[in-house]
Order: structure tokens, then sequence, then C-alpha cells
């Protein structure tokens, strides 16, 4: 098994790389989409309903369907990483979303009423306070959103966008093991990675509380 | 904190002696600002038939006509849902008046920008409303950042505003609100309304989440504050006492409508039932000291 993954070596890391980048874009422009998107939804309550919902119906999509889906749209359908970053980000977006809007909802209302009465106008509220004060719960959004997708962008190889999922699919087909795990094992330690540093970081970044 | 000690007697102690206090200190204050700027009969704000309706057309406030000069401290008393705070939030335009006018230094709110008429105006709330995220210094430093002072003057300012309420700037500059008991924070909330020197101090409440002993302590404090810096203030209480020991006059709201304005001397002895029923509560502690004392 070892001795597996040190001939393998370099192919491993390729895919793993391909892995990082398809889910690290994904991620910047759900991030990117997500956090405006949660700050729209607390300043029009009538706007949650159809966002949230129309995230959570993405979120429920099965993967493999959602590619299938993407593949005729002109632009995306032309490369297959277009279509995955795609998918993967909106998969991301529910849990970016959700986690923003509640972060700033949660922000007490005794603080946002002295920012306003001592003169603060709506965006230096929203860039001082709020959103610094959500920092840790949105962050905690992008974790489990990161967590996820890292998943899931094992399916991308299915449309050939690479990534580890390429070792498991293979593995799959030539009823191999050791081919399976040489995706699986590091897609997994991936997960645990991201998990444990953007923990650490939303732990950094949440102000002491009592 | 030298000048609490040994005044630490009971709370309905500490405030009559500020009951027999305050009437001097109200005469000496007009004498002194009438000197200093000529001004003090001057109205700094004045309500004028003001009202405020809910979008659902029920009245918070109605027909609200009083004047407040400059030196002034105004208690706004009543019960729970009379509209103090909803007057209040007139005057820094938080609120908008549906009815009526209210002015500031003769410019009605709304021929005001907002933004500058809140920082034009001092704001201290029940529960402070201290940013947790900022330091004891940046939460002070709130409005003359904004107003982009020179990082040399905020600093002077927030060590003249920590001395100002008692507190020791080595020792609490960097901390968070976190780490401040209920009194230290309220401090922290009085200074920060009066970083930007505003002429006028808005309080909602400003010490009704403190244990008695600290509540007794800092209004004390408050009223020297006051001596001191003359500001015009507008407070929200539902505290007699509280209104007896730090207000030159007393506005009392019911159901949203003025009752009267009374100078304390005035209130105690006035005829309407809304007062009288004030005082009674008030002096009920009073009767309970005189029968301990006798047995």
């Amino acid at each position: 098994m070892i001795d597996f993954f040190t001939r393998h070596q370099h192919e491993i890391m390729q895919a793993t790389l391909e892995h990082i980048w398809l889910v690290g874009v994904a991620m910047l422009l759900a991030v990117a989409v997500g956090v405006p998107l949660g700050i729209i939804v607390t300043r029009h309550p009538w706007l949650s309903k159809p966002i949230l919902g129309g995230a959570n119906v993405a979120e429920t999509i099965p993967s493999l369907a959602l590619f299938g889906f993407l593949l005729p749209v002109p632009w995306l359908g032309e490369r297959a990483e277009r279509l995955v970053i795609v998918a993967l980000t909106l998969y991301a977006l529910l849990p970016i979303v959700r986690n923003t809007s509640t972060g700033i909802e949660s922000v007490d209302a005794a603080v946002r009423q002295a920012a306003r009465g001592m003169g603060m106008t709506e965006n230096q509220i929203l860039w001082q306070v709020e959103l610094r004060l959500a920092v840790p719960t949105i962050l905690a959004g992008v974790r489990v959103a990161t967590v996820l997708t890292i998943g899931i962008a094992t399916i991308a190889a299915a449309v050939g966008a690479g990534g580890l999922g390429e070792f498991i699919f293979r593995g799959l087909a030539m009823v191999n093991n050791q081919l399976i795990l040489a995706g699986a094992i590091p897609a997994a330690a991936l997960a645990l990675l991201a998990d444990l540093v953007l923990g650490l970081l939303e732990q950094r970044l949440r102000p002491a509380r009592q | 904190m030298t000048w609490l000690s040994g005044r630490r007697r009971s709370v309905f102690d500490s405030t009559l002696g500020g009951l027999l206090a305050s009437p001097h200190g109200a005469s000496y204050r007009l004498m002194k600002a009438e000197t200093d700027r000529g001004t003090a009969r001057e109205p700094i704000l004045e309500f004028r038939s003001a009202g405020y309706r809910l979008p659902n057309g029920r009245a918070l406030l109605r027909d609200l006509t009083f004047a407040v000069r400059r030196g002034e401290t105004l208690a706004l008393l009543g019960r729970s849902g009379a509209g103090k705070t909803t007057a209040l939030k007139l005057i820094n335009r938080m609120l908008d008046p549906s009815e009526g006018q209210v002015l500031v230094e003769n410019k009605t709110t709304d021929s005001w920008d907002a933004i500058a008429l809140r920082r034009h105006i001092g704001y201290v709330i029940q529960g402070v409303g201290l940013f947790p995220h900022f330091t004891v210094e940046q939460n002070i430093s709130l409005v003359p950042r904004l107003e982009r002072w020179t990082a040399e003057r905020t600093h002077a300012r927030v060590q003249e505003l920590l001395d100002l309420v008692d507190l020791d700037c080595d020792q609490f500059a960097k901390r968070h609100p976190h780490e401040l008991s209920g009194g230290q924070r309220q401090r922290v909330g009085i200074a920060r309304a009066l970083a930007a020197d505003p002429p006028i101090l808005l309080m909602d409440e400003p010490f009704g989440a403190l244990d008695p002993l600290t509540r007794g302590e800092l209004q004390r404090e408050f009223q020297k504050l006051q001596h001191r810096l003359r500001k015009t203030i507008v407070m929200v209480t539902h505290d007699v006492g509280e209104s007896l020991l730090l207000a030159t006059r007393i506005a009392l709201l019911e159901d949203g409508k003025l009752t009267g304005i009374y100078s304390p001397p005035e209130f105690l002895a006035a005829k309407e039932p809304m007062a009288t029923a004030y005082v009674a509560n008030f002096r009920m502690y009073e009767e309970a000291e005189r029968a301990n004392e006798h047995d």
C-alpha cells in the first residue's frame, strides 16, 4: 500500500493539487456570491424565502444529476472544470448564505442601536460592527461548505474534470482497492485539514465574550 | 473614587441626600451657565405638538409640547410603554415625528442630516451597547474616529474621558467590554457618549440594569459630572429617586401624553394623581425606614 503511494507519488500529488484548485476556486466564488446574498437577506426580509429556498433546492440536487443539468449550458459545458466549479459553488452557497444572515442577525440589538444612535452610517454599521461580529459565524459556514465540496469534488472526475476522483473512478472500474484508496485517503485528509485550519481561524477571530 | 468612601449608606439615604442638594445645585448651575454664556434661557430642544404613530396607526406619543433650556437636565418619567423612549428617539432622529415638530438648536430635526445630528448628541442606553469586539479605548474613540480626528487628539481625549469617569487609563484602555463589571461598562458607555463633547446628552435608563449600590454610586458620580460639564441632558427613567436626584425638571408621561412638567420640589408637592402616586411610592421606603427606627 505504502509502496503503491510512493510509486505513484507524483500522480497523487498532481490529482490533489487539481482537487484543491477546483474546491478553492469554487469556495472563493461561493464566498463572493454567498456573503452579499446573506447581507441582502438581512436587509430585505422578503427576499429571504426565495434566496434561501433557491440555495436549499441547489443543495438537494444529486451531484451527478447537477453535472448533467449543467452540461448543455453553453459556456459552462465547453470545459469540465468550469462546469464542476459552478456546481461546487452552488453546493457551497447554502451554508454561507445562511450563516452570514444568522451571524448578522445575532448581533445584540443594543449594540446596533448604540451604533445607529452615535451616528454611524448604515455602511459603517455593516462593515465595522455587523460583519465584524458575524465573521466567526460566516467562517463556520465556509468550513462546512469546504468540507462538503471536497467530498463532492471527487465526483468531478465523472465528467472529466480531474482531481482525486480520478483514482476512485479508475479503481472502481478496475476493482482495485489500492487505487480507490489512493483517491479516498488524500480526499479525506484534505477535508480534515481544511476543517482544522478553518476551525482554528474561526476560534482566533471570535471576539471574546462572556 | 475617594469621595465615595464613607458614603455607602442605604440607597434611600443617598437619594434623599441628593434630593436636598438638588434645588441648590440647579440654581447654581443656571446662574453659572448664564454668566458663562448668557444663553441659559435659550431653548436648545423643543417639542412642538410632536406625535409619533406606528405604521399600523397606533399612536405612541400625542401632542407633546415642551422646551428644554441649555444646561438643563430633564427627566422623562413614566411607566413602561408611556412613550419615554419614543420621545427620546425623536430628538436624535432615530424616529421622525408623524405630527408636529422637534427642534434641536432651533432647527427642526428633519432639516438636520440624521448622521450629523446624532454625532452632535451623546447617546447612552440601557445595556450600554458597547461593541464587544472593540477595546475600551476603541469604544470610547468611536465618534472621534468617525469624525477623523488625529490619532494624538483622539488618544488624549480617551485619557481625559477615562479620567472623568474615574477609570484608570493604563488598567482599562486595552480591556474588552466582557472584562468589565456592569458599573465599569456603564462608565465606559458614558465616556463614549461624551467623546466628541456634544452639547446634548440623551440617556435611556442609563443606570437601570445595575445593582442598587452600584447604581447609587454612579448616580452620585454622574451628578458631579453634570456640575462640571453642564450638558443639556434628557434622561428616560422610571425611577423617582433618580429623577429627583439628577433632574432640574421632571416631565411626567402617561399613555403617550405629557401630564405635566415639574421642578423637583413642585413634583413632591404636586396634586396630579400620577405625580402623587409616584411620590407616595417613593415615600414608602422612607416610612419603612422610620417604622424600623422606632422599633
